[in-house]
């Protein structure tokens, strides 16, 4: 499988002959550019156009995330599989109402699936699936734009993350979402696994025909890889929050993982290590695929919904989005 | 010939007829530029093949007319080398098209199929049936490549070993 490389430490990027390495100080180790995917930088790293022109013959992505762990930006080579056709049919989709509706629909109903999912077997969240459940089966068949599609999956998702304190550990008590910035360390968690699972979705969108800009649920102005978020919001409940549960009910993270800094809270060094290595074995963990009959990872999944997105536009297969079944 | 309607129907890419034989959703795709290719372990190793095979010959990869590409030339054939037999008919219908394309310049010479790892070859000559077999290929390009939606999937055997399986099928 493709890898992803992250670097959590200080140092440089660079290319000498026909090897990539990572220097820091007098330590130089040399990547396997051929098995790279993804490389995503969380230290402060230093790198030039050789080094950059190397990589992206490769078709490698840079993912650049700024000292408190949030997403700056990305780094895509020059794309070779572009098709004029996939991006006028997805455009299509986006200009027609009713089958923009259908999409934001689609990508809605998985997350609330996925969410149900991670409190079904918790019992001390009983009442609050019940109440998801509740909201769900009344908004549902009442949408009729948008921003009410919108409203509903912001209601559910503020029961979602209410019932956290019923099932994780008392220091990571959250009153509220908060995003911008997030002030305790269950925010921290949660806006940093979504930033992880936004840049992995824009990797796997980068693999394939689809233009990241044109979305569906989210607005196409709101962000520059818009159809990026979109995707996340099915991967988000299943990857990111099933991993922020192991670590802290493992006791793997502790209050001592988290740095604050006037209204900032954060992962330090090692707290974004331990967080960065346990997403990252999710996203390998493979499922049996009832269809291919093959193993899928977690990553792969991922990619899988972008090819039924392209045969939705291409008109070979309705959408459907991914519902765990395991 | 050079400005003839025929000459100029000419001008699809080769692959698109050994596709056609293969599997007519990836003609489809591949014509719309939805291609998978570029990660797959099959298609690498076709390509290490090419590279390592007949080290000794000199015309590799000609390129004619920025559409096809020959493999090996030589002075009285062009020889394609394949990593299977398994697609035989869609290999010869490749060199076939090679064969009718070059005549219509002409040029005139035997195709060569070589399938290095099973020490096999194929010698072909493009005999008045096969010219026909490739213009009716042509028109069936053209007729499933300007559809508005794609061949639906069909198992086949090698959809296992297609760089498209997980696209039709996941």
């Amino acid at each position: 499988m493709q890898k992803s490389l992250y670097i959590t430490s200080n140092g440089r990027l660079r290319r000498h002959e026909n090897t990539l390495y990572f220097e820091m100080g007098a330590e130089k180790k040399a990547i396997d550019i051929e098995n790279v995917e993804q490389i995503h930088i969380f230290g402060e790293v230093d790198l030039n156009t050789k080094a950059l022109n190397y990589i992206s013959q490769y078709g490698i992505v840079l993912h650049f995330y700024n000292y408190y762990g949030f997403y700056a930006g990305s780094f895509l080579p020059r794309k070779k599989n572009v098709s004029g056709d996939v991006v006028v049919r997805q455009a299509l989709h986006y200009l027609d109402r009713e089958k923009r509706l259908f999409l934001a629909y689609c990508f809605v109903e998985s997350a609330v699936y996925h969410m149900m999912r991670n409190l079904r077997e918790r019992k001390e969240a009983e009442a609050y699936l019940i109440a998801i459940e509740d909201e769900w089966e009344k908004g549902r068949f009442n949408i009729s734009s948008i921003s009410e599609l919108m409203g509903l999956e912001g209601r559910i998702r503020n029961i979602y993350y209410q019932s956290f304190n019923q099932f994780l550990p008392e220091d990571f008590s959250m009153e509220k979402r908060e995003k911008r910035p997030p002030t305790n360390p269950i925010n921290a968690l949660i806006s940093f696994g979504n930033s992880l699972i936004y840049s992995h979705t824009l990797s796997q969108i980068y693999q394939t025909q689809l233009d990241p800009s044109i979305s569906f649920l989210h607005e196409p102005s709101e962000k520059r890889f818009s159809l990026s978020l979109d995707i996340s919001e099915i991967f988000k409940p299943l990857i990111v929050d099933t991993v922020i549960f192991k670590l802290l009910n493992n006791h793997q993270l502790e209050l001592e993982h988290f740095d604050e800094d006037l209204n900032y809270c954060y992962l330090n060094q090692e707290g974004k290590k331990i967080f960065l290595k346990e997403f990252q074995s999710k996203l390998e963990t493979t499922v049996r695929h009832r269809q291919l009959n093959r193993n899928v990872s977690y990553k792969g999944f991922i990619r899988l919904e972008c090819y039924k997105l392209i045969k939705h536009f291409i008109g070979d297969q309705v959408y459907s989005p991914l519902k765990a079944w395991w | 010939m050079e400005n003839s309607q025929e000459f100029q129907d000419l001008k699809f890419q080769a692959i698109k007829i050994n596709y056609l034989y293969v599997c007519k959703r990836k003609l489809w795709l591949f014509s719309k530029n939805i291609t998978f290719e570029n990660k797959s372990d099959k298609v690498l190793l076709g390509r290490l093949l090419h590279e390592y095979s007949y080290p000794k010959e000199k015309s590799k990869e000609i390129l004619i007319d920025n559409i096809i590409t020959i493999d090996i030339m030589s002075d009285g054939s062009i020889r394609e080398v394949k990593y299977s037999s398994k697609m035989k008919e869609a290999d010869i219908m490749q060199v076939m098209y090679y064969l009718y394309y070059l005549k219509q310049k002409g040029v005139q010479k035997q195709g060569i199929i070589n399938y290095p790892k099973e020490k096999r070859k194929e010698v072909l000559k493009l005999t008045p049936e096969y010219e026909e077999k490739v213009k009716q290929a042509l028109k069936e390009i053209e007729e499933i490549t300007t559809k508005s939606i794609p061949p639906p999937a069909q198992k086949q055997k090698i959809c296992k070993s297609c760089a498209y399986f997980e696209f039709c099928w996941g």
